[in-house]
This record gives C-alpha cells, sequence and structure tokens, in this order.
C-alpha cells in the first residue's frame, strides 16, 4: 500500500505568485484537481466498513490510524456508472472545513495523476453544465492542452453528506 | 526583570477553590461552642492562603474581603472569641461569596461588589460585636474601612520625573520603569526634549529628557514610590495626587453622555459571555496524583523492556527454531499484558474519587436542614471508589436533585419521627462501589418511603395508567420517573415540582447507566445508580449480520436464544413477535434494518439476542455471536454524522472497523422504519 504524503509544498511555488498547486485525478476518463494542501495523504483501495441507511455514494468507514474516516464513491457522487476497483484505484484522503470545523474524509478514485501549477488568472470558471452542479466547482484549468475541472472540495463533500438529514423535510 | 504571573493565575483559583472546600467542609464540622482547634485552624490556614494568594495576584476586591474572614478566624483560633452558629453562618455565606469573587476574577468579569459588601457588613458587625476585647477590634475595623474609602476618591497619580544627567549611567532605565508603572493602571507619558542637544553634541550615555506621567489608578503612593526607588537620588521627581471632584465628574459625565454610556454597556453585556466562559474552563484541565503518573511511567518503561526482548528475536529469521517461538510467544504474552496494563493506567488518569460528587452534600443537607427545620445526619461510605471524570460531571445534578428529594419528601420532621418511634435524626445514607464491572451509588434514607397506593392513584389521575391496572412493585416505582411526575402533595421550592426525576433517569441513561429505586413505607427508601467505569471503553458482544460485525453493548443484553418458529407469533402479518417466557417481543430483523444482505431466508437458523433498552424489550435477529471483548469508542460524529441505529466505531483487532450498536435507537427505529432510504435519490438528484 503506497502512502505518498504532500504536507508542505514545493518551494519553487514561491517564486510565482498567486500560483495554487492542484492534485489531479482520473475519474471517467477527466481529469479532476483538488488543492494539493487539503491532501492529508493519497492510500491504496482497502475494504470499509458500511455504514447502515446512509446514501449510496457513502462507501463505509475506514480506519485510519485510530480514526473513523467515512469514503465517499466519487463515481457514485457523480452518478457515474459503477467499474470494479481495481489496481490504480485509490483512496485519497482530504481535510474538509466545513461549519462544525475540520473532518477527514476520503473519496474514491480511479486514479491519481499529477500535480500542476496552475494560476490564479488561468482559472476560468464553469459554464452551466448539466452534469454536476456548479457548486461543486471552482473552475476549469487548461494543463497541457488538457482540461482539468478543480473541485470546491468544502461544498461537494459537506453537501449531501453531512446536511441531507438537515435538508430533508422530517 | 518582570514575569508575567498570569501564567499562574489557573494554579492559584485552582488552589483557592480547593482552599474554598477545605474551609466549608471545615466550618461544617464545627462545633458550635466547642470548637475542635485543629479544625479552626485549616479553615484559617486556607483562608490565610487564598488571601496572601490574591494580594500577590492583584486581586485585591478578594484579598481585602478574605482579610475580614480572616480576622475573625484569628480571633475563634486564639480563643478570644465563641464560635457560634451565627459566625459561622457568616462565615459560610462568606465562603460562597468569595468563591463567586474568585470564579469572577478567573472569567473576567465584573465581581458582583454589591453581595460582597452586604456579606462583608455581616462579617464586620461580627467582628465589632463580638465578645472580646473591643481594642483589637477598633485598631483592624478603621484599617479595613479606610482603604476602600481613601481608594474611592482617588483618580490617579501626577508625576513629574526629570533624571540628573548622569542617572543612565547607573544602569537605570527609564523605559523600564514606565513600564512597570503601566502595571499599576493607565498610564500616560508626555516627554520634554527641550533639553535635547543637536545630534552632533549629544553623548548617548547622558540623560537629557524629563517626563509628565499621568498614572490613572488608585494605588498606594509608597508603590509609585517603590518604582522610582532606585533613582531617588539621581533625579528630580516629585508626585502629587489627582483627585476626583464630584461635580467635575458629573460635568465630564454630562458632556460625553454618550460616551460614558458606551461605558457601562460592555460591563453588562460581558456578563453571559463570562458565564458562558465558565463552561468551559471547567473541564479544561484534571488534576492526577503522581502515583498515578509514577504508575504510568513505569508501565511505558516494561513495554520498552518487552519491545526490545522480542526485538532481539526477531533480527534473524533465517534459523528460526522452536525455541525461539516459545520466546516470542513469552514475550507477545508480556507484550500483552503490558498494553492491558498500560490501558487501565491511562484510563485510570481519567479516574477521579467520587468525593468529588460527594463533597458538596454536607453543605446542601446542612443548609436544607435549616430551611426546613429537620435534623438529618448525612452519612458517606466509599467517598474513594474512583468514577471517570466525564460520567463525575454528569452524575453530579441528577444526585444532587436525588439527595434533594430524600431530604424534602423522604426524611420526616422530627416529631413526626418521633412519633413513628423512630430516632429523631433521619439518617441519608451516600455509598459508592464496585460491583462487578459498574460503580454503584445508593442514596439511602430512613424516611417515609413512597406510598404505593398513592403513586397509583396519582398516575390513574394523570392517565399514566388505567384505573384497574395491576402493577408489579417495579412497574409502580417505574412511574416515578415519567416525565410530570410528583407526589409532593404540596410543591416547595426545594422539590416536587414534577421536573427532575424523568431528567435524572435520562441523564443516568445517557451516561449508560441506570436507577432503581426500592422502597418500604415507613422504613425508607433506596435509589440504586448504576454506572459504568468509563465512557471511553465498552464491553461488547460482537454479532454477526451477514457479512457484517456489529457489537452489542453487553449490558443492554439480557439473554441469547436460538429462534424456535413455534414461538414466533405474527400481528397482523407484519410485526412478529416472539415469545419469551411469558413475555412477547418484537423482532428486530437486523439485515432488513440494515440493508444487508443475508443468504438465509426465514428465521430459521437464526440467533435472538434479546436486548433491553429504555425499558423496552426487543430480539435483535442476527446471524451469529462471535465472541465477547471489551473496546474502545471512537466517535463516527467526529468525520463523519450521528448514524440512527449506530452509537460510534470501533477498531477490531484486525484493524477493521465495527459499528457499535444503539440499542434505544434501534428499538426506535423498528418502530419507526427509516424513512431516510429516500436519501440517496434526494441528493443525487441535486448532483445531477
Amino acid at each position: 500500500m503506497s502512502t505518498a504524503q504532500y504536507v508542505d509544498t514545493n518551494t519553487s511555488v514561491d517564486v510565482m505568485t498567486d500560483t495554487d498547486q492542484y492534485l489531479t485525478f482520473i475519474l471517467a476518463g477527466e481529469e479532476y484537481g483538488v488543492d494539493i494542501l487539503r491532501v492529508q495523504e493519497i492510500k491504496g483501495w482497502d475494504s470499509v466498513t458500511p455504514i447502515p441507511n446512509t446514501p449510496n455514494y457513502i462507501k463505509g468507514v475506514i480506519n485510519l490510524r485510530g480514526t473513523i474516516v467515512p469514503i465517499i464513491d466519487l463515481r457514485h457522487r457523480f452518478s457515474l456508472d459503477e467499474i470494479p476497483y481495481g489496481a490504480t484505484t485509490v483512496v485519497i484522503v482530504l481535510k474538509v472545513t466545513g461549519e462544525n470545523g475540520n473532518r477527514i474524509m476520503g473519496i474514491v478514485v480511479d486514479a491519481v495523476s499529477d500535480v500542476y501549477n496552475v494560476a490564479a488568472e488561468e482559472m476560468k470558471p464553469p459554464p452551466d453544465f448539466g452534469a454536476i452542479s456548479i457548486d461543486y466547482v471552482k473552475g476549469l484549468a487548461t494543463v497541457e492542452e488538457k482540461m482539468v475541472i478543480v473541485l470546491e472540495i468544502d461544498k461537494l463533500l459537506n453537501s449531501g453528506v453531512m446536511d441531507t438529514s438537515e435538508a430533508l423535510p422530517q | 526583570m518582570t514575569i508575567d504571573i498570569t501564567q499562574f493565575h489557573e494554579t492559584f483559583f485552582e488552589e483557592s477553590f480547593e482552599g474554598l472546600d477545605i474551609m466549608e467542609s471545615g466550618l461544617l464540622n464545627l462545633d458550635i461552642g466547642a470548637a475542635d482547634n485543629d479544625t479552626v485552624n485549616s479553615i484559617f490556614r486556607a483562608a490565610h492562603s487564598i488571601k496572601g494568594g490574591s494580594a500577590t495576584f492583584g486581586f485585591s476586591e478578594v484579598a481585602e474581603f478574605t482579610h475580614g474572614m480572616e480576622t475573625l478566624l484569628d480571633e475563634m483560633r486564639d480563643g478570644s472569641r465563641d464560635v457560634t452558629q451565627g459566625s459561622v453562618d457568616t462565615l459560610l455565606q462568606s465562603v460562597d461569596c468569595l468563591r463567586e469573587m474568585l470564579a469572577a476574577s478567573r472569567d473576567k468579569t465584573p465581581i458582583d461588589t454589591e453581595r460582597a459588601a452586604v456579606v462583608k457588613g455581616e462579617l464586620e458587625e461580627i467582628l465589632a460585636s463580638g465578645n472580646n476585647n473591643a481594642e483589637t477590634n477598633s485598631v483592624k475595623k478603621p484599617e479595613t474601612a479606610d482603604t476602600p474609602e481613601a481608594c474611592g476618591n482617588r483618580a490617579g497619580w501626577q508625576i513629574k520625573f526629570k533624571p540628573h544627567h548622569d542617572m543612565l549611567r547607573t544602569g537605570n532605565d527609564p523605559v523600564r520603569m514606565f513600564r512597570e508603572l503601566a502595571e499599576l493602571g493607565e498610564l500616560a507619558v508626555e516627554v520634554n526634549i527641550s533639553q535635547l542637544p543637536i545630534l552632533d553634541d549629544l553623548d548617548p550615555e547622558e540623560s537629557y529628557l524629563s517626563w509628565a506621567l499621568t498614572l490613572k489608578s488608585n494605588v498606594e503612593i509608597e508603590k509609585v514610590k517603590e518604582i522610582f526607588e532606585w533613582v531617588e537620588d539621581e533625579c528630580d521627581f516629585e508626585i502629587t495626587e489627582i483627585e476626583v471632584d464630584a461635580p467635575h465628574a458629573n460635568e465630564v459625565g454630562k458632556r460625553g453622555g454618550i460616551t460614558s454610556k458606551a461605558e457601562v454597556t460592555p460591563v453588562t453585556a460581558a456578563k453571559p459571555a463570562g458565564s458562558k466562559a465558565t463552561v468551559n474552563t471547567d473541564s479544561a484541565s484534571i488534576r492526577v496524583s503522581i502515583d498515578k503518573v509514577d504508575a504510568l511511567i513505569n508501565m511505558v518503561g516494561e513495554l520498552v523492556i518487552t519491545q526490545s526482548m522480542i526485538g532481539q528475536l526477531d533480527c534473524d529469521f533465517d534459523d528460526f527454531d522452536i525455541s525461539r517461538m516459545e520466546k516470542l510467544r513469552d514475550g507477545l504474552t508480556l507484550l500483552e499484558r503490558n498494553t492491558r496494563e498500560l490501558q487501565e493506567s491511562v484510563m485510570r488518569i481519567r479516574m477521579l474519587p467520587i468525593s468529588f460528587a460527594f463533597n458538596r452534600f454536607p453543605r446542601m443537607v446542612h443548609d436544607l436542614c435549616q430551611k426546613l427545620d429537620k435534623k438529618i445526619e448525612l452519612k458517606t461510605t466509599g467517598e474513594q471508589t474512583e468514577l471517570d471524570k466525564t460520567v463525575m460531571e454528569k452524575i453530579g445534578d441528577p444526585l444532587v436533585h436525588l439527595v434533594r428529594n430524600s431530604i424534602d419528601h423522604g426524611i420526616e420532621i422530627p416529631e413526626d419521627r418521633l412519633k413513628a418511634g423512630k430516632p429523631e435524626f433521619g439518617t441519608i445514607e451516600l455509598n459508592a462501589f464496585h460491583k462487578g464491572g459498574n460503580i454503584i451509588i445508593e442514596i439511602k434514607d430512613d424516611g417515609a418511603g413512597f406510598n404505593k397506593e398513592r403513586i397509583k392513584a396519582k398516575a390513574i389521575e394523570k392517565e399514566l395508567i388505567g384505573s384497574d391496572e395491576i402493577l408489579s412493585d417495579e412497574k409502580i416505582y417505574d412511574l416515578l420517573f415519567q416525565p410530570g411526575f410528583s407526589t409532593a402533595e404540596q410543591l416547595s421550592d426545594v422539590s416536587g415540582r414534577g421536573v427532575g426525576m424523568d431528567v435524572v433517569r435520562r441523564n443516568i441513561r445517557e451516561l449508560g447507566g441506570n436507577i432503581d429505586v426500592t422502597s418500604e413505607e415507613g422504613i425508607g427508601t433506596t435509589f440504586t445508580i448504576r454506572l459504568p467505569l468509563t465512557l471511553a471503553i465498552l464491553d461488547g458482544q460482537l454479532v454477526c449480520v451477514g457479512d457484517e460485525i456489529y457489537i452489542t453493548p453487553l449490558v443492554s443484553i439480557v439473554e441469547s436464544l436460538q429462534i424456535k418458529q413455534e414461538f414466533v407469533n405474527n400481528i397482523a402479518g407484519q410485526t412478529e413477535l416472539y415469545k419469551v417466557r411469558d413475555d412477547y417481543i418484537p423482532i428486530v430483523r437486523m439485515h432488513d434494518m440494515f440493508g444487508i444482505n443475508i443468504k438465509r431466508k426465514g428465521l430459521e437458523g437464526g440467533l435472538l439476542v434479546v436486548v433491553e433498552g429504555d425499558g423496552k424489550k426487543a430480539g435483535l435477529l442476527v446471524d451469529e455471536l462471535l465472541g465477547q471483548q471489551q473496546v474502545v469508542i471512537k466517535s463516527l460524529e467526529t468525520n463523519y454524522k450521528r448514524v440512527d441505529g449506530v452509537s460510534g466505531a470501533t477498531i477490531l483487532g484486525d484493524g477493521t472497523v465495527a459499528l457499535i450498536l444503539d440499542v434505544d435507537g434501534l428499538i426506535d427505529l423498528s418502530r419507526n422504519p427509516p424513512t431516510s432510504s429516500s436519501t440517496p435519490e434526494n441528493s443525487v438528484r441535486d448532483v445531477a
């Protein structure tokens, strides 16, 4: 099980102002990015303990060195087709900021891809597309002719995960 | 050299509150008329330490207030004053007042000076009246009375400070002195640079400046002088007092009407904020006896030794023979024992003797007895029984409630007691002891006991039960814990408003405990509270549902049995009931509830774990019972949210997570099946 930690960012970032580093991952052929400072670690897929009566995209919880961490399947979350988990399937453990402070959560993605520097001005606002709500997208970046969808992980992981019960009429 | 003394504040407050507890218990133990000298001494010492400490840390109100108490205690100590009920009561009030003052100082909220003044007045009255010689009084009284007056109309000090040319050469630094001055109060500094030469002529070792300082503070002149003590001979130095001119102050008030208002508001607004802060400070730290820490260090030492022992074995696996295997096994056994002991030691750090909760009762009994004209003796045993800190904090209020109930409703007034042939003094016993992994707390009184008929009548009146129902004793007492149930014929301000017993039970249940009552009319009542030793560890039964492992708290399991089809009954083809002896209990199909696929169809071959929660029984249908084990409770809410039917999670020996079942929640859930099955669709839709 390979575990890579990205605690401190590279010093080379200092040279350029307004540049953020993003960790990108692959999900159904598309490349998505998350702010690298939010990534706590990347670990291989391992079995989880399911939690009863939760939305199906919540795979369950794992034991991360003594902490109980919920795992979310991003394919399910985005209503993509299910594929069997393979050798490249990884869990990206993220720090999520919400109303009740910080939480640790994991997302299951097809594979990790790369780390890119993206300047703030290169980021384009997302067009109003149908696939996923634009609330969950911070912007679109173009890196080496490829489109990277930068996700707003706080909104994405808090909505539906944290406050479904509150949002639903009783 | 200034040391930031605020870092010692916490310790000071902690010690002061301990001192107050000592004073309180000491005062309660004092025999009126013939006081035990040791007790008076210990009370005096506590007061003296608080006075000294508060003066050191600059809590002058507290110091001044304590001074009065100290004077009175001093007189009691040297025998020049008799210990009377009146003076003891006043001292007790002073203790309360002092506690509030200290709490206010700690939370940086304004001190309730009015109340302090009233209590202080009472103290002074006693001091003034007293049977001791009048001389000491007249000497002491003006002293205490003088200071506040003098402080009252002094606005501060005007200081003119002109160092001689060579003052800096002696190593005196005006900046440092000003800094010290600034600690005494609000300091305004004006510098006179008229003597300053042009830069070329300036000798850096000479002093050319002079200052006019305004210190807004009511400190003694001595304190100001003290700062300048070292430079007295090397400067021109003049202190004048700024008098507060009452009409002048009024004028200012008028002109700056808005400003003064604005000044008032924060004070009142600060109060609620302060009381909130109190809640936080309460559980901030914990005092651990050095023995426990030493035990822990020992244990870690053992662990290191064991680790190195096993480490030595591991180095070479190529020629691993059976003798090493033996050693490895020994090492692992040792490791297991060490780990267990270490765990216990760490847990013990959170444990406090129950005397922390019991300590407040002597005072409460004392006060309530006076109020209600009853004579009650309080006996406590097992004060050293240790309990988890969190449990301790939460059990306090329920205990107070129960003891208050016993005093108010349980124990009869002396005349009635004598009539009933009982001793005049009623007895309330508080017992704490261990019993099978639980802490038992008993509250026992020899009062009137419960009248079952009256409880029943009341329940019928309140329509909690039907008029012709036949109830077991257990069921009758259970009614006491129903919301809004009180048998007190008349309400008193002590207890009996009918809120309470249900809250008491709920609080205890939240801690994973239970409460029982036994009572005999005319003889007395016993409340028995059963609490788990700790909240962090739970004795659990591992059960299997499909491929999933769940943990059922052992305390809620009544029994486990194999399902026999002939005992299964249906109501309206839906609710399944299982006959256990005389009881019909609903079957909760765990796999349906949690949406788990299982191979087995129907009930045959399943196991029924009969659990009890919230007074109701249910049978959980599971596939297999695995084993019993202690599990460490981990919260699901830290990173996720509350899940119905699950109280938490734990990590099993193989590193996987297992969920701990919330029995009460499951029973509720089985009655009102989850509507949240629509949740996935809903939330996906807002994404998709």
